[in-house]
């Protein structure tokens, strides 16, 4: 059976089909996020050096990547939006930026926590942290000048550029602990490279990076499943919906 | 092309554009995007001497002096090429140790000593139970037991 996946790509039908997917990723997200404290809190052992303190990275690494991550998602799908001119893919970008920015936020506050009792500083200035945080007033960026324009469709438009324009920041934040000396660590897990991290703590914080990304999914679906009634609050099918009651 | 297309490859054209501009002007301020400085780079008088300005190394081992009744600790960083010595008096962070890493911010003295006003520790990026951290020092003590052999 072909599945004609551009009639997803309308709203009305793309509605009915993330009603039907939430629960699936909500109940994924519970299930990883208990697998994953557990095996952080009280299977993966105590660091060498940082003693138990380590166990911060079981949120914090998986917050990071998923800053950095959904911020391309957002930006690839705000550039679709802006070229095609095809209205979910912008609504996926407005969806997207408030989690990011939640993820960024929790990046940087747990990096502090952490960094008070490791390095003897909430805060410094370096290439990795400040990049971060730049990530973070982008996201800020992208969704306050979103909600100052009133009109959807322009508000789309502005939006994507900034969020096209900020995609540059990504690869510095990524590559920033190899390019300048900085004081937060390099990379313990990387694409070219064993993991220098023993594997339960590995295992703990990978199962943690898809707790984040179903939890991501399904709070995303469920928002643009409330921008897709917002925005269309007009047409036939909401108001026939309105009818039944089921909104 | 279709009007789409083209507005695809300017999107494209001018993040290429943007990323090109952005590597320059990284470039161009990569001394101040650097956190600290190496003892080597101090040596060679890289680092804004008479200014307050960061060093990054490892503890020398044995280097760690503490002064009796007061909180000032001597200390030298080293690149194991150039050692530089260091004051500092203050609370230490849980992770200084002889031969872990550490960036110091402060001054040169004209002794040359490093008159240190904030000590931070930088820990690297493994991760392993105590028992596996042994392991390794040992089996690197043996090893270079079999090299002095």
């Amino acid at each position: 059976m072909a599945i004609n996946w551009f009639k997803y790509s309308s709203p009305a039908s793309f509605y009915t089909l993330a009603g039907k997917m939430i629960p699936i990723f909500v109940i994924a997200a519970v299930i990883f996020l208990v697998a994953g404290l557990y095996i952080g809190f009280f299977v993966a052992p105590t660091d060498f050096q940082q003693g138990e303190a380590y166990r911060i990275i079981f949120i914090h690494v998986p917050a990071a990547w998923m800053s950095m991550f959904l911020y391309v998602v957002m930006a690839f799908w705000a550039a679709i939006g802006l070229a095609f001119n095809t209205r979910l893919s912008s609504m996926f970008a407005t969806a997207i930026a408030p989690t990011g920015a939640m993820f960024t936020f929790l990046a940087l506050w747990t990096g502090a926590l952490w960094g008070k009792p490791m390095w003897g500083t909430w805060w410094v200035w370096d290439a990795r942290l400040t990049s971060e945080l730049i990530l973070f007033f982008l996201y800020i960026g992208f969704m306050s000048l979103q909600a100052a324009i009133d009109d959807p469709r322009r508000a789309d438009k502005a939006g994507a550029i900034i969020a096209i324009v900020g995609v540059v920041n990504i690869p510095i934040i990524y590559f920033s602990v190899q390019w300048w000396n900085t004081l937060h660590q390099g990379a313990s897990v990387s694409i070219n490279q064993a993991p220098a991290m023993a594997s339960t703590m590995l295992t703990g914080m990978l199962v943690m990076v898809l707790a984040s990304w179903m939890y991501s999914i399904a709070v995303i679906l469920k928002r643009v499943r409330v921008i897709i009634l917002e925005r269309e609050s007009h047409s036939a099918w909401v108001t026939e919906l309105q009818k039944k009651g089921a909104v | 092309m279709k009007p789409r297309h083209k507005k695809l490859v300017i999107i494209a054209s001018s993040v290429t554009a943007l990323g090109i501009a952005s590597v320059l002007v990284l470039n161009a301020f990569q001394s101040n995007l650097v956190f600290f400085f190496s003892p080597t780079q101090v040596v060679a008088k890289e680092a804004p001497i008479g200014k307050s300005f960061r060093i990054g190394g490892l503890v020398a081992d044995g280097s760690v002096k503490r002064e009796d009744g007061s909180t000032t600790v001597h200390f030298a960083i080293t690149d194991t090429a150039e050692t530089i010595p260091v004051v500092y008096t203050g609370i230490l962070p849980d992770l200084f140790k002889e031969g872990k890493g550490v960036v110091a911010q402060g001054k040169i003295s004209n002794q040359g000593v490093f008159l240190a006003d904030e000590v931070l520790a930088k820990h690297d990026e493994n991760y392993m139970p105590p028992e596996a951290a042994e392991a390794l020092e040992k089996a690197a003590k043996a090893q270079k037991a079999s090299l002095i052999q």
